[in-house]
């Protein structure tokens, strides 16, 4: 139990996803210009990135190990990753609408997040077990989530700034994101 | 000539990352040294181009509404071998790329070109359009890097190019140096652009120039 308190707490802050390992940076920049969305995008992320993670660990663990065919990993991972986007999509749906209406729009972009397909794969290099990949891409998720709310919130206050013509847009929130990630350095002595 | 023009326009009219701003990631994660980015640079530009052939040649006969799996996978094929190539042949960079090596498959570069170039264009000038936004990308990320590291490390390619007084700002090579540098950039190239929108206003015989250039390259 401990151990898997720390792999979180260690995902979330200290080797956060995307101010330290630089994974769905996409995502980060192109969906945190509004608060609502930024909270779709996070929520949809957690349940996706945990869900794709187990599946691909046990994909991993109990047909390519078994079979020898490791160097299929990644054709492997991106297919389970875009079937199980698409699963996700119509289950949501047909049962529950009206978390469809407030994250439908989210989920095909969720494919091409890096995020998903790094964790995956960091998860089998670390040689973790099922609980400790549970926990550790739920921890990720988390952070993600974390990070694009803060940065959303920073945005929204950035939007009303005087600021140079060259300087607005994305290179303003590059750098909002520079200095987070200095922030982000100091949980560096945490654990 | 036109597909010289498809080579050039990928280079800085389209650059992949200073004008699209695509392929943020792997821009920001590997490019603490130009080695790295280098070696990034080259993987990505091979599977680019093996991607961008391999679409283009299929675009007849995948169907329309499964292309972007059928895309997925052949880009995912690609990476696979460029990845094994690496591992055999320079492990070093390999181990210092690491995970980057697999993302290649969920870069949006790639799966942009293909959806926007290769599946409406032939084989040669999809190969054309792969090799310019493959060295347009390899260029935006060796300046990055030689940013990054030139002030954080006080090296260029691992030799020495700082004087020894001069402190290195190691926050450069640290995670919100890529941020900064890549910020910083982007504003830099926004502001040359005004400049240049700017002067275009005050002269308007250069802006007549222009356009009686573009209607005699349109014929």
């Amino acid at each position: 139990m401990r151990e898997m308190i720390i792999i979180i707490i260690s995902a979330v802050l200290i080797n956060n996803i995307v101010l330290s390992q630089f994974l769905g940076i996409c995502p980060f920049l192109g969906v945190s210009k509004r608060l609502s969305s930024a909270i779709g995008m996070g929520v949809a992320v957690i349940f996706v990135l945990t869900l794709s993670s187990l599946i691909t660990w046990a994909v991993q663990i109990f047909v390519l190990d078994k079979l020898g065919i490791g160097y299929l990993q990644t054709i492997a991972f991106i297919l389970v990753i875009a079937a199980l986007v698409q699963f996700v999509e119509m289950v949501m749906k047909k049962n529950t609408p009206d978390l469809y209406n407030a994250l439908g729009v989210y989920l095909p972009l969720i494919t091409t997040n890096c995020a998903v397909l790094g964790v995956a794969i960091i998860n089998i290099q670390e040689s973790y077990t099922f609980m400790q990949t549970f926990a550790n891409s739920l921890g990720n998720g988390i952070g993600f989530t974390l990070a694009l709310i803060l940065f959303a919130g920073i945005r929204e206050r950035l939007e009303d700034a005087d600021l140079p013509k060259s300087m607005s847009g994305l290179p303003i929130a590059l750098i909002t994101a520079a200095l987070m990630s200095i922030s982000f350095l100091g949980f560096t002595g945490l654990l | 000539m036109s597909l010289f023009k498809e080579f050039s326009k990928g280079i800085i009219r389209e650059n992949p990352l200073f004008r699209l701003v695509l392929g943020t990631c792997p821009s920001l994660a590997i490019t603490t040294s130009v080695d790295n980015a280098l070696g990034m640079g080259v993987a990505f530009t091979g599977v680019l181009i093996a991607s961008n052939m391999v679409i283009s040649a299929l675009r007849k006969i995948i169907p329309d509404s499964i292309r972007i799996p059928s895309y997925i996978v052949i880009i995912a094929a690609f990476v696979s071998v460029v990845d094994m190539l690496l591992h055999a042949f320079s492990p070093d960079i390999y181990e210092s790329l690491g995970i980057f090596i697999p993302l290649i498959v969920v870069n949006c570069i790639i799966l942009g070109r293909a959806e926007a170039f290769a599946n409406k264009n032939s084989v040669l000038p999809s190969f054309m359009d792969g090799l310019g936004m493959g060295v347009g990308y390899t260029l935006a990320l060796t300046i990055i890097a030689t940013i990054r590291e030139v002030l954080g490390a006080g090296t260029f390619l691992g030799y020495a190019v700082m004087p020894v007084s001069a402190p290195s700002v190691l926050i450069m090579i640290l995670p919100p140096g890529a941020f900064l540098t890549l910020g910083c950039t982007l504003a830099f190239l926004n502001m040359m652009q005004n400049r240049k929108k700017l002067k275009n206003k005050r002269n308007p015989q250069i802006k007549l120039n222009e356009q009686v250039a573009q209607l005699a390259s349109s014929n």
